[in-house]
Protein backbone atom coordinates (compact mmCIF):
# COMPACT_ATOMS: atom_id res chain seq x y z
CA UNK A 1 0.00 0.00 0.00
CA UNK A 2 1.59 3.33 -1.04
CA UNK A 3 1.89 5.69 1.90
CA UNK A 4 -0.33 8.75 1.74
CA UNK A 5 1.03 12.26 1.44
CA UNK A 6 0.93 13.90 4.84
CA UNK A 7 -1.38 16.89 4.85
CA UNK A 8 0.60 19.88 6.10
CA UNK A 9 1.41 23.47 5.29
CA UNK A 10 4.21 22.16 3.02
CA UNK A 11 1.97 19.85 0.99
CA UNK A 12 -0.48 22.72 0.72
CA UNK A 13 2.18 25.04 -0.67
CA UNK A 14 3.58 22.34 -2.96
CA UNK A 15 0.15 21.69 -4.42
CA UNK A 16 -0.53 25.38 -4.86
CA UNK A 17 2.09 25.36 -7.65
CA UNK A 18 -0.10 23.03 -9.68
CA UNK A 19 -3.28 24.92 -8.87
CA UNK A 20 -4.40 22.16 -6.46
CA UNK A 21 -5.19 19.97 -9.44
CA UNK A 22 -2.85 17.12 -8.55
CA UNK A 23 -3.81 16.14 -5.01
CA UNK A 24 -3.85 12.36 -4.74
CA UNK A 25 -7.23 10.80 -4.02
CA UNK A 26 -7.93 10.42 -0.30
CA UNK A 27 -9.01 6.79 -0.74
CA UNK A 28 -9.13 4.33 -3.62
CA UNK A 29 -12.33 2.93 -5.15
CA UNK A 30 -11.35 -0.70 -5.74
CA UNK A 31 -13.51 -3.45 -7.20
CA UNK A 32 -14.71 -5.78 -4.42
CA UNK A 33 -12.56 -8.87 -4.00
CA UNK A 34 -14.31 -12.25 -3.66
CA UNK A 35 -13.23 -12.70 -0.04
CA UNK A 36 -12.13 -10.68 2.99
CA UNK A 37 -11.28 -11.47 6.61
CA UNK A 38 -13.87 -8.96 7.81
CA UNK A 39 -16.71 -7.15 6.04
CA UNK A 40 -18.18 -4.01 7.55
CA UNK A 41 -21.69 -3.18 6.32
CA UNK A 42 -22.34 0.57 6.37
CA UNK A 43 -19.88 3.31 5.49
CA UNK A 44 -20.92 5.90 8.04
CA UNK A 45 -18.51 7.28 10.60
CA UNK A 46 -18.99 4.27 12.87
CA UNK A 47 -18.33 1.69 10.14
CA UNK A 48 -15.27 3.55 8.85
CA UNK A 49 -13.90 4.03 12.38
CA UNK A 50 -14.39 0.29 12.98
CA UNK A 51 -12.38 -0.53 9.85
CA UNK A 52 -9.69 1.98 10.82
CA UNK A 53 -9.20 0.53 14.32
CA UNK A 54 -9.38 -3.06 13.01
CA UNK A 55 -6.40 -2.22 10.83
CA UNK A 56 -4.55 0.03 13.23
CA UNK A 57 -5.15 -1.60 16.63
CA UNK A 58 -5.65 -5.23 15.67
CA UNK A 59 -3.57 -5.60 12.50
CA UNK A 60 -6.56 -6.88 10.51
CA UNK A 61 -6.22 -5.15 7.15
CA UNK A 62 -7.98 -7.53 4.77
CA UNK A 63 -11.22 -5.63 5.36
CA UNK A 64 -13.95 -4.19 3.14
CA UNK A 65 -16.42 -1.47 4.07
CA UNK A 66 -19.56 -1.88 1.94
CA UNK A 67 -21.71 1.23 1.59
CA UNK A 68 -24.96 1.29 -0.35
CA UNK A 69 -24.68 4.97 -1.23
CA UNK A 70 -21.68 7.19 -0.60
CA UNK A 71 -19.64 7.20 2.60
CA UNK A 72 -20.96 9.57 5.24
CA UNK A 73 -24.21 10.04 3.29
CA UNK A 74 -26.35 8.62 6.11
CA UNK A 75 -26.74 10.11 9.56
CA UNK A 76 -23.05 10.95 9.73
CA UNK A 77 -23.51 13.64 7.08
CA UNK A 78 -26.91 14.75 8.38
CA UNK A 79 -26.27 15.24 12.05
CA UNK A 80 -25.85 18.43 14.04
CA UNK A 81 -22.41 17.36 15.35
CA UNK A 82 -22.85 17.87 19.09
CA UNK A 83 -20.06 16.08 20.96
CA UNK A 84 -20.23 15.57 24.74
CA UNK A 85 -19.89 12.80 27.31
CA UNK A 86 -22.33 13.91 30.04
CA UNK A 87 -24.34 10.70 30.34
CA UNK A 88 -25.81 9.52 33.64
CA UNK A 89 -24.91 5.86 34.13
CA UNK A 90 -21.37 4.53 34.59
CA UNK A 91 -21.55 2.31 31.50
CA UNK A 92 -22.49 5.15 29.16
CA UNK A 93 -20.33 7.75 30.86
CA UNK A 94 -17.24 5.58 30.28
CA UNK A 95 -18.16 4.76 26.68
CA UNK A 96 -18.83 8.38 25.68
CA UNK A 97 -15.90 9.71 27.69
CA UNK A 98 -13.57 7.32 25.88
CA UNK A 99 -14.89 8.87 22.67
CA UNK A 100 -14.35 12.40 23.95
CA UNK A 101 -10.75 11.57 24.81
CA UNK A 102 -10.20 10.17 21.33
CA UNK A 103 -11.84 13.30 19.83
CA UNK A 104 -9.30 15.44 21.64
CA UNK A 105 -6.47 13.92 19.58
CA UNK A 106 -8.38 12.89 16.47
CA UNK A 107 -7.18 15.50 13.97
CA UNK A 108 -3.55 14.59 14.80
CA UNK A 109 -4.28 10.88 14.84
CA UNK A 110 -5.90 10.97 11.39
CA UNK A 111 -3.79 13.79 9.91
CA UNK A 112 -7.15 15.19 8.87
CA UNK A 113 -8.72 18.29 10.39
CA UNK A 114 -12.02 17.20 11.93
CA UNK A 115 -12.47 20.75 13.23
CA UNK A 116 -13.23 19.58 16.73
CA UNK A 117 -14.14 22.69 18.68
CA UNK A 118 -14.50 22.36 22.45
CA UNK A 119 -16.65 25.42 22.89
CA UNK A 120 -18.60 24.06 25.85
CA UNK A 121 -22.14 22.93 26.03
CA UNK A 122 -25.01 24.17 28.20
CA UNK A 123 -28.04 22.09 29.16
CA UNK A 124 -30.73 24.52 30.34
CA UNK A 125 -33.10 23.85 33.21
CA UNK A 126 -36.52 25.50 33.12
CA UNK A 127 -37.84 24.35 36.48
CA UNK A 128 -36.48 23.51 39.94
CA UNK A 129 -37.16 19.83 39.20
CA UNK A 130 -35.12 19.95 36.04
CA UNK A 131 -32.37 21.68 37.96
CA UNK A 132 -32.37 18.79 40.43
CA UNK A 133 -32.22 16.28 37.56
CA UNK A 134 -29.22 18.09 36.11
CA UNK A 135 -27.54 18.24 39.53
CA UNK A 136 -27.91 14.49 39.89
CA UNK A 137 -26.27 13.97 36.51
CA UNK A 138 -23.45 16.43 37.22
CA UNK A 139 -22.64 14.71 40.54
CA UNK A 140 -22.72 11.29 38.90
CA UNK A 141 -20.35 12.55 36.20
CA UNK A 142 -17.98 14.08 38.74
CA UNK A 143 -17.87 10.76 40.59
CA UNK A 144 -16.76 9.23 37.30
CA UNK A 145 -14.05 11.86 36.93
CA UNK A 146 -15.77 13.55 34.00
CA UNK A 147 -15.89 17.35 33.77
CA UNK A 148 -19.32 18.80 34.31
CA UNK A 149 -20.54 21.67 36.45
CA UNK A 150 -23.74 23.31 37.57
CA UNK A 151 -24.33 26.95 36.72
CA UNK A 152 -26.78 29.25 38.44
CA UNK A 153 -28.80 31.84 36.59
CA UNK A 154 -26.13 34.54 36.79
CA UNK A 155 -23.44 32.21 35.51
CA UNK A 156 -25.62 31.23 32.56
CA UNK A 157 -26.30 34.88 31.83
CA UNK A 158 -22.56 35.63 31.84
CA UNK A 159 -21.90 32.82 29.42
CA UNK A 160 -24.77 33.32 27.03
CA UNK A 161 -26.31 36.79 27.46
CA UNK A 162 -28.62 36.53 24.42
CA UNK A 163 -30.91 33.99 26.11
CA UNK A 164 -34.29 35.20 27.29
CA UNK A 165 -33.78 35.69 31.06
CA UNK A 166 -37.02 37.55 31.66
CA UNK A 167 -38.89 36.10 34.66
CA UNK A 168 -41.99 36.37 32.46
CA UNK A 169 -40.42 34.23 29.72
CA UNK A 170 -42.50 31.31 28.61
CA UNK A 171 -39.54 29.04 29.42
CA UNK A 172 -37.90 30.70 32.42
CA UNK A 173 -34.27 29.73 32.95
CA UNK A 174 -33.27 28.41 36.38
CA UNK A 175 -29.72 27.42 35.63
CA UNK A 176 -27.83 24.92 33.53
CA UNK A 177 -25.25 22.21 33.49
CA UNK A 178 -22.06 22.88 31.58
CA UNK A 179 -19.56 20.51 30.05
CA UNK A 180 -16.63 22.68 28.97
CA UNK A 181 -14.94 19.91 27.00
CA UNK A 182 -18.06 19.38 24.89
CA UNK A 183 -18.56 21.07 21.54
CA UNK A 184 -18.96 20.36 17.86
CA UNK A 185 -16.94 18.85 15.00
CA UNK A 186 -17.08 18.70 11.22
CA UNK A 187 -19.25 15.66 10.38
CA UNK A 188 -18.01 14.91 6.84
CA UNK A 189 -14.40 15.27 7.88
CA UNK A 190 -14.85 12.50 10.43
CA UNK A 191 -16.04 10.08 7.74
CA UNK A 192 -13.36 11.21 5.28
CA UNK A 193 -10.55 11.17 7.83
CA UNK A 194 -11.33 7.64 9.00
CA UNK A 195 -11.83 6.51 5.38
CA UNK A 196 -8.45 7.91 4.35
CA UNK A 197 -6.73 6.38 7.37
CA UNK A 198 -8.37 2.98 6.83
CA UNK A 199 -7.57 3.01 3.11
CA UNK A 200 -3.94 3.84 3.81
CA UNK A 201 -3.77 0.69 5.93
CA UNK A 202 -5.21 -1.49 3.18
CA UNK A 203 -8.96 -1.41 3.82
CA UNK A 204 -11.13 -1.48 0.66
CA UNK A 205 -13.89 1.13 0.75
CA UNK A 206 -16.59 0.09 -1.68
CA UNK A 207 -19.37 2.54 -2.35
CA UNK A 208 -22.61 1.93 -4.28
CA UNK A 209 -22.67 -1.60 -2.93
CA UNK A 210 -25.82 -2.56 -1.03
CA UNK A 211 -25.92 -5.67 1.12
CA UNK A 212 -29.09 -7.57 0.20
CA UNK A 213 -28.61 -10.78 2.18
CA UNK A 214 -26.32 -12.88 4.35
CA UNK A 215 -24.85 -16.29 3.64
CA UNK A 216 -25.56 -18.23 6.80
CA UNK A 217 -25.22 -21.96 7.35
CA UNK A 218 -25.23 -23.91 10.61
CA UNK A 219 -25.76 -20.68 12.49
CA UNK A 220 -22.54 -19.15 11.13
CA UNK A 221 -22.06 -16.33 8.69
CA UNK A 222 -19.92 -16.95 5.61
CA UNK A 223 -20.47 -13.83 3.55
CA UNK A 224 -22.92 -11.35 2.14
CA UNK A 225 -24.99 -10.95 -1.01
CA UNK A 226 -24.64 -7.52 -2.54
CA UNK A 227 -25.74 -5.57 -5.57
CA UNK A 228 -22.19 -6.17 -6.80
CA UNK A 229 -22.18 -9.92 -6.23
CA UNK A 230 -21.41 -12.32 -3.43
CA UNK A 231 -18.53 -11.44 -1.11
CA UNK A 232 -17.24 -14.01 1.38
CA UNK A 233 -16.05 -13.36 4.93
CA UNK A 234 -16.32 -15.31 8.15
CA UNK A 235 -16.76 -12.14 10.17
CA UNK A 236 -19.30 -9.47 9.29
CA UNK A 237 -19.94 -6.32 11.31
CA UNK A 238 -23.15 -4.40 10.60
CA UNK A 239 -23.25 -0.67 11.37
CA UNK A 240 -26.26 0.47 9.40
CA UNK A 241 -27.99 2.96 11.76
CA UNK A 242 -31.61 3.45 10.55
CA UNK A 243 -31.45 0.27 8.43
CA UNK A 244 -30.35 -2.05 11.25
CA UNK A 245 -33.74 -3.77 11.57
CA UNK A 246 -33.84 -4.43 7.83
CA UNK A 247 -30.45 -6.16 8.01
CA UNK A 248 -31.37 -8.08 11.20
CA UNK A 249 -34.48 -9.31 9.34
CA UNK A 250 -32.24 -10.59 6.54
CA UNK A 251 -30.10 -12.41 9.12
CA UNK A 252 -33.17 -13.89 10.82
CA UNK A 253 -33.30 -12.27 14.25
CA UNK A 254 -35.15 -9.38 15.84
CA UNK A 255 -34.01 -6.11 17.34
CA UNK A 256 -35.80 -3.81 19.80
CA UNK A 257 -35.23 -0.93 17.41
CA UNK A 258 -37.60 1.50 15.71
CA UNK A 259 -36.55 3.74 12.82
CA UNK A 260 -37.74 7.32 13.12
CA UNK A 261 -37.05 10.53 11.20
CA UNK A 262 -34.94 13.07 13.04
CA UNK A 263 -34.88 16.57 11.59
CA UNK A 264 -32.49 19.48 11.70
CA UNK A 265 -32.17 22.92 10.13
CA UNK A 266 -29.70 25.70 9.43
CA UNK A 267 -30.34 29.42 9.26
CA UNK A 268 -28.79 31.91 6.90
CA UNK A 269 -25.21 32.71 7.95
CA UNK A 270 -24.66 35.63 10.32
CA UNK A 271 -21.67 37.09 12.15
CA UNK A 272 -20.48 35.28 15.29
CA UNK A 273 -23.17 35.54 17.96
CA UNK A 274 -23.20 32.21 19.79
CA UNK A 275 -19.88 30.79 20.98
CA UNK A 276 -21.17 27.70 22.78
CA UNK A 277 -23.79 24.99 22.31
CA UNK A 278 -27.13 25.53 24.05
CA UNK A 279 -29.64 22.75 24.49
CA UNK A 280 -32.98 22.48 26.20
CA UNK A 281 -34.37 19.03 26.72
CA UNK A 282 -37.66 20.32 28.04
CA UNK A 283 -38.60 22.44 25.03
CA UNK A 284 -36.96 20.28 22.35
CA UNK A 285 -34.40 22.49 20.73
CA UNK A 286 -30.64 22.87 20.65
CA UNK A 287 -28.46 25.29 18.74
CA UNK A 288 -24.86 26.07 17.89
CA UNK A 289 -23.25 28.33 15.31
CA UNK A 290 -21.19 26.80 12.51
CA UNK A 291 -17.88 28.24 11.34
CA UNK A 292 -19.73 29.49 8.27
CA UNK A 293 -22.04 31.49 10.54
CA UNK A 294 -25.21 29.44 10.16
CA UNK A 295 -27.18 28.52 13.25
CA UNK A 296 -27.39 24.74 13.37
CA UNK A 297 -30.63 23.61 14.99
CA UNK A 298 -32.03 20.26 15.92
CA UNK A 299 -35.38 18.96 17.10
CA UNK A 300 -36.83 15.79 18.60
CA UNK A 301 -37.83 12.75 16.53
CA UNK A 302 -41.05 12.37 14.57
CA UNK A 303 -43.35 10.00 16.43
CA UNK A 304 -43.93 7.47 13.62
CA UNK A 305 -41.67 4.86 12.00
CA UNK A 306 -40.18 5.89 8.70
CA UNK A 307 -37.39 5.19 6.24
CA UNK A 308 -38.08 8.24 4.10
CA UNK A 309 -35.37 10.62 5.41
CA UNK A 310 -37.96 13.32 5.87
CA UNK A 311 -40.33 14.17 8.69
CA UNK A 312 -43.33 16.39 9.29
CA UNK A 313 -43.15 20.22 9.25
CA UNK A 314 -44.89 20.27 12.63
CA UNK A 315 -41.75 19.04 14.38
CA UNK A 316 -39.54 21.72 12.83
CA UNK A 317 -42.17 24.36 13.49
CA UNK A 318 -42.21 23.44 17.19
CA UNK A 319 -38.42 23.58 17.20
CA UNK A 320 -38.40 27.11 15.72
CA UNK A 321 -41.08 28.13 18.21
CA UNK A 322 -38.93 26.98 21.12
CA UNK A 323 -35.85 28.63 19.62
CA UNK A 324 -37.36 32.10 19.33
CA UNK A 325 -38.81 31.84 22.83
CA UNK A 326 -35.33 31.10 24.18
CA UNK A 327 -33.49 33.50 21.85
CA UNK A 328 -35.80 36.36 20.84
CA UNK A 329 -32.86 37.85 18.91
CA UNK A 330 -33.05 35.00 16.37
CA UNK A 331 -36.69 35.62 15.48
CA UNK A 332 -35.98 37.40 12.19
CA UNK A 333 -33.38 34.99 10.86
CA UNK A 334 -34.30 33.12 7.71
CA UNK A 335 -34.11 29.37 7.43
CA UNK A 336 -31.78 28.12 4.73
CA UNK A 337 -32.78 24.47 4.72
CA UNK A 338 -34.19 21.63 6.79
CA UNK A 339 -33.54 17.92 6.35
CA UNK A 340 -33.99 14.59 8.06
CA UNK A 341 -32.12 11.40 8.77
CA UNK A 342 -33.43 8.02 9.90
CA UNK A 343 -32.34 7.18 13.41
CA UNK A 344 -32.37 3.76 15.09
CA UNK A 345 -34.13 4.31 18.40
CA UNK A 346 -33.60 1.81 21.21
CA UNK A 347 -36.03 1.47 24.19
CA UNK A 348 -33.40 2.55 26.74
CA UNK A 349 -31.79 5.23 24.51
CA UNK A 350 -28.50 3.30 24.59
CA UNK A 351 -26.72 1.51 21.76
CA UNK A 352 -26.52 -2.23 21.09
CA UNK A 353 -22.93 -3.32 20.38
CA UNK A 354 -21.90 -6.93 20.30
CA UNK A 355 -22.46 -10.45 19.11
CA UNK A 356 -25.73 -11.69 17.63
CA UNK A 357 -27.49 -15.06 17.51
CA UNK A 358 -25.50 -15.73 14.29
CA UNK A 359 -21.86 -16.71 14.86
CA UNK A 360 -19.40 -14.32 13.24
CA UNK A 361 -22.08 -11.67 12.75
CA UNK A 362 -21.82 -8.57 14.92
CA UNK A 363 -24.17 -5.60 15.19
CA UNK A 364 -23.49 -2.04 16.28
CA UNK A 365 -26.71 -0.04 16.27
CA UNK A 366 -29.34 1.72 18.34
CA UNK A 367 -27.32 4.94 18.64
CA UNK A 368 -30.52 6.76 17.74
CA UNK A 369 -30.38 10.51 17.96
CA UNK A 370 -26.93 10.74 19.53
CA UNK A 371 -24.23 8.53 18.06
CA UNK A 372 -22.05 11.03 16.23
CA UNK A 373 -20.25 12.01 19.42
CA UNK A 374 -19.45 8.35 20.03
CA UNK A 375 -18.00 7.66 16.57
CA UNK A 376 -14.41 7.11 17.76
CA UNK A 377 -15.21 4.85 20.72
CA UNK A 378 -17.95 3.02 18.84
CA UNK A 379 -15.41 2.07 16.17
CA UNK A 380 -12.82 1.33 18.86
CA UNK A 381 -14.94 -1.12 20.85
CA UNK A 382 -16.60 -2.67 17.80
CA UNK A 383 -13.21 -3.40 16.21
CA UNK A 384 -12.16 -5.05 19.47
CA UNK A 385 -15.40 -7.08 19.59
CA UNK A 386 -14.97 -8.32 16.02
CA UNK A 387 -11.24 -9.02 16.33
CA UNK A 388 -11.56 -10.99 19.58
CA UNK A 389 -15.09 -12.35 19.22
CA UNK A 390 -15.93 -10.85 22.60
CA UNK A 391 -16.75 -7.34 23.78
CA UNK A 392 -14.28 -4.78 25.07
CA UNK A 393 -14.91 -3.95 28.77
CA UNK A 394 -16.37 -0.64 27.59
CA UNK A 395 -19.18 -2.30 25.58
CA UNK A 396 -19.76 -5.41 27.68
CA UNK A 397 -22.95 -3.97 29.17
CA UNK A 398 -24.32 -2.97 25.75
CA UNK A 399 -25.12 -6.43 24.37
CA UNK A 400 -28.48 -7.49 22.95
CA UNK A 401 -28.83 -9.81 26.00
CA UNK A 402 -29.67 -6.87 28.22
CA UNK A 403 -33.24 -6.88 26.95
CA UNK A 404 -33.87 -10.34 28.39
CA UNK A 405 -31.64 -9.96 31.46
CA UNK A 406 -33.33 -6.68 32.33
CA UNK A 407 -30.09 -4.72 32.66
CA UNK A 408 -31.26 -1.76 30.61
CA UNK A 409 -29.14 1.39 30.55
CA UNK A 410 -31.78 4.09 30.66
CA UNK A 411 -30.29 7.26 29.22
CA UNK A 412 -33.50 9.06 28.27
CA UNK A 413 -32.54 11.97 30.49
CA UNK A 414 -29.16 12.43 28.85
CA UNK A 415 -30.02 11.35 25.33
CA UNK A 416 -33.65 11.92 24.47
CA UNK A 417 -33.71 15.38 22.95
CA UNK A 418 -30.29 16.78 23.65
CA UNK A 419 -28.31 14.89 21.03
CA UNK B 1 -47.47 16.21 7.20
CA UNK B 2 -49.80 13.22 7.32
CA UNK B 3 -53.52 13.60 6.67
CA UNK B 4 -54.96 10.87 8.87
CA UNK B 5 -58.45 9.51 8.26
CA UNK B 6 -59.88 8.99 11.74
CA UNK B 7 -62.55 6.29 11.38
CA UNK B 8 -64.80 8.34 13.68
CA UNK B 9 -64.15 11.96 12.62
CA UNK B 10 -62.80 11.76 9.08
CA UNK B 11 -59.55 13.18 7.70
CA UNK B 12 -57.63 15.39 10.12
CA UNK B 13 -54.20 16.89 10.40
CA UNK B 14 -51.43 14.73 11.88
CA UNK B 15 -50.86 17.22 14.68
CA UNK B 16 -54.17 16.13 16.27
CA UNK B 17 -52.93 12.55 16.66
CA UNK B 18 -50.53 10.52 18.72
CA UNK B 19 -48.74 7.47 17.35
CA UNK B 20 -48.82 4.38 19.55
CA UNK B 21 -46.44 2.15 17.59
CA UNK B 22 -46.87 -1.44 16.41
CA UNK B 23 -50.43 -2.81 16.47
CA UNK B 24 -51.68 -6.30 17.32
CA UNK B 25 -49.26 -7.03 20.18
CA UNK B 26 -51.06 -9.38 22.53
CA UNK B 27 -50.02 -9.51 26.15
CA UNK B 28 -48.94 -13.07 26.96
CA UNK B 29 -51.41 -14.87 29.22
CA UNK B 30 -49.16 -17.55 30.73
CA UNK B 31 -46.96 -14.95 32.43
CA UNK B 32 -45.91 -17.16 35.33
CA UNK B 33 -44.27 -19.58 32.92
CA UNK B 34 -42.92 -17.08 30.40
CA UNK B 35 -39.17 -17.25 29.71
CA UNK B 36 -37.00 -14.14 29.91
CA UNK B 37 -36.57 -14.27 26.13
CA UNK B 38 -40.35 -14.32 25.63
CA UNK B 39 -40.74 -11.40 28.01
CA UNK B 40 -38.09 -9.52 26.04
CA UNK B 41 -39.92 -10.30 22.80
CA UNK B 42 -43.19 -8.99 24.21
CA UNK B 43 -41.78 -5.90 25.90
CA UNK B 44 -39.03 -4.76 23.55
CA UNK B 45 -38.78 -6.54 20.20
CA UNK B 46 -40.69 -4.66 17.53
CA UNK B 47 -41.43 -4.94 13.85
CA UNK B 48 -39.69 -2.18 11.98
CA UNK B 49 -40.44 -2.91 8.33
CA UNK B 50 -39.25 -0.89 5.39
CA UNK B 51 -42.66 -1.17 3.79
CA UNK B 52 -46.16 -1.62 5.19
CA UNK B 53 -46.41 -1.10 8.96
CA UNK B 54 -49.52 -1.89 11.00
CA UNK B 55 -49.69 0.67 13.80
CA UNK B 56 -51.96 2.23 16.41
CA UNK B 57 -52.88 5.88 16.49
CA UNK B 58 -55.00 7.92 18.90
CA UNK B 59 -57.03 10.96 17.91
CA UNK B 60 -55.68 12.84 20.90
CA UNK B 61 -57.13 16.28 20.17
CA UNK B 62 -60.37 14.94 18.65
CA UNK B 63 -62.58 12.03 19.61
CA UNK B 64 -59.69 10.60 21.72
CA UNK B 65 -60.30 7.13 20.39
CA UNK B 66 -57.69 4.60 19.27
CA UNK B 67 -57.66 2.89 15.87
CA UNK B 68 -55.27 1.01 13.56
CA UNK B 69 -53.53 2.24 10.42
CA UNK B 70 -51.66 0.38 7.69
CA UNK B 71 -49.05 2.83 6.43
CA UNK B 72 -46.00 2.66 4.21
CA UNK B 73 -42.86 3.63 6.08
CA UNK B 74 -41.23 4.58 2.77
CA UNK B 75 -43.84 6.73 0.99
CA UNK B 76 -45.93 7.46 4.14
CA UNK B 77 -49.03 6.49 2.10
CA UNK B 78 -51.91 5.36 4.33
CA UNK B 79 -53.21 2.09 2.87
CA UNK B 80 -55.99 1.19 5.30
CA UNK B 81 -57.72 2.32 8.48
CA UNK B 82 -59.49 -0.16 10.74
CA UNK B 83 -60.85 -0.37 14.24
CA UNK B 84 -59.10 -1.64 17.35
CA UNK B 85 -59.64 -5.35 17.72
CA UNK B 86 -60.27 -5.86 14.00
CA UNK B 87 -57.77 -7.86 11.98
CA UNK B 88 -55.94 -6.00 9.19
CA UNK B 89 -57.99 -5.84 5.96
CA UNK B 90 -57.21 -8.52 3.38
CA UNK B 91 -55.76 -5.87 1.06
CA UNK B 92 -52.81 -5.27 3.40
CA UNK B 93 -52.58 -8.47 5.44
CA UNK B 94 -49.31 -10.27 4.79
CA UNK B 95 -47.82 -7.28 3.01
CA UNK B 96 -45.77 -6.13 5.94
CA UNK B 97 -42.48 -7.48 4.72
CA UNK B 98 -43.02 -6.33 1.16
CA UNK B 99 -41.27 -3.14 0.20
CA UNK B 100 -43.38 -0.40 -1.29
C1 LIG C 1 -30.77 15.34 12.17
C2 LIG C 1 -29.83 14.55 13.04
C3 LIG C 1 -29.12 15.19 14.05
C4 LIG C 1 -28.25 14.49 14.85
N1 LIG C 1 -27.51 15.16 15.77
C5 LIG C 1 -26.57 14.53 16.50
C6 LIG C 1 -25.73 15.27 17.36
O1 LIG C 1 -25.80 16.50 17.46
N2 LIG C 1 -24.80 14.59 18.09
C7 LIG C 1 -24.68 13.23 18.01
O2 LIG C 1 -23.85 12.67 18.72
N3 LIG C 1 -25.46 12.49 17.17
C8 LIG C 1 -26.40 13.11 16.40
N4 LIG C 1 -27.20 12.40 15.54
C9 LIG C 1 -27.08 10.93 15.48
C10 LIG C 1 -25.89 10.51 14.65
O3 LIG C 1 -25.95 11.13 13.39
C11 LIG C 1 -25.86 9.00 14.44
O4 LIG C 1 -26.07 8.31 15.66
C12 LIG C 1 -24.52 8.55 13.89
O5 LIG C 1 -24.09 9.40 12.87
C13 LIG C 1 -24.63 7.15 13.38
O6 LIG C 1 -23.47 6.84 12.67
P1 LIG C 1 -23.42 5.58 11.76
O7 LIG C 1 -22.10 5.59 11.10
O8 LIG C 1 -23.79 4.39 12.56
O9 LIG C 1 -24.65 5.79 10.76
P2 LIG C 1 -24.74 6.36 9.28
O10 LIG C 1 -23.87 7.51 9.04
O11 LIG C 1 -26.20 6.50 8.99
O12 LIG C 1 -24.14 5.15 8.47
C14 LIG C 1 -24.86 3.96 8.19
C15 LIG C 1 -24.58 3.65 6.74
O13 LIG C 1 -25.08 2.35 6.44
C16 LIG C 1 -25.47 2.36 5.10
N5 LIG C 1 -26.32 1.22 4.84
C17 LIG C 1 -27.58 0.99 5.31
N6 LIG C 1 -28.06 -0.18 4.83
C18 LIG C 1 -27.07 -0.71 4.06
C19 LIG C 1 -26.96 -1.92 3.29
N7 LIG C 1 -27.97 -2.81 3.22
N8 LIG C 1 -25.81 -2.15 2.61
C20 LIG C 1 -24.78 -1.24 2.65
N9 LIG C 1 -24.83 -0.09 3.37
C21 LIG C 1 -25.97 0.16 4.06
C22 LIG C 1 -26.17 3.70 4.94
O14 LIG C 1 -26.24 4.11 3.59
C23 LIG C 1 -25.30 4.62 5.79
O15 LIG C 1 -24.33 5.33 5.06
C24 LIG C 1 -28.10 13.08 14.69
C25 LIG C 1 -28.81 12.42 13.69
C26 LIG C 1 -29.66 13.15 12.85
C27 LIG C 1 -30.39 12.42 11.77
ZN1 LIG D 1 -61.47 11.06 15.79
Amino acid sequence: MPAKTRYSIFSLVRNAFSYHENWEEAWRSPEPRPEYDVIIVGGGGHGLATAYYLAKEHGITNVAVLEKGWIGGGNTGRNTTVVRSNYLWDESAHLYEHALKLWEGLSQELNFNVMFSQRGLLNLAHSPHEMRGLARRVYALNLNGIDSELLNLEQVRAMCPILNFSPKARYPIYGASLQRRGGVARHDAVAWGYARGADARGVDIIQNCEVTGFQISNGKVHGVETTRGTIRANKVGVVAAGHSSVLADLAGFRLPIQSHPLQAAVSEPVKPILDTVVMSGAVHVYVSQSDKGELVLGAGIDSYNSYSQRGSPKVVEDMFGALVELFPIFSRLKVLRTWGGIVDVCPDASPIIGRTPVEGLYFNCGWGTGGFKATPSSGWVFAHTIANDRPHPLNEAFGLERFSSGHLIDEHGAAAVAH
Amino acid sequence: MLLIPCPFCGPRDESEFGCGGEAHIARPTDTDRLSDADWAAYLFMRKNPKGVHLERWVHRLGCRRWFNLARSTVSHEILAVYKMGDPPPASVAGQEARRT
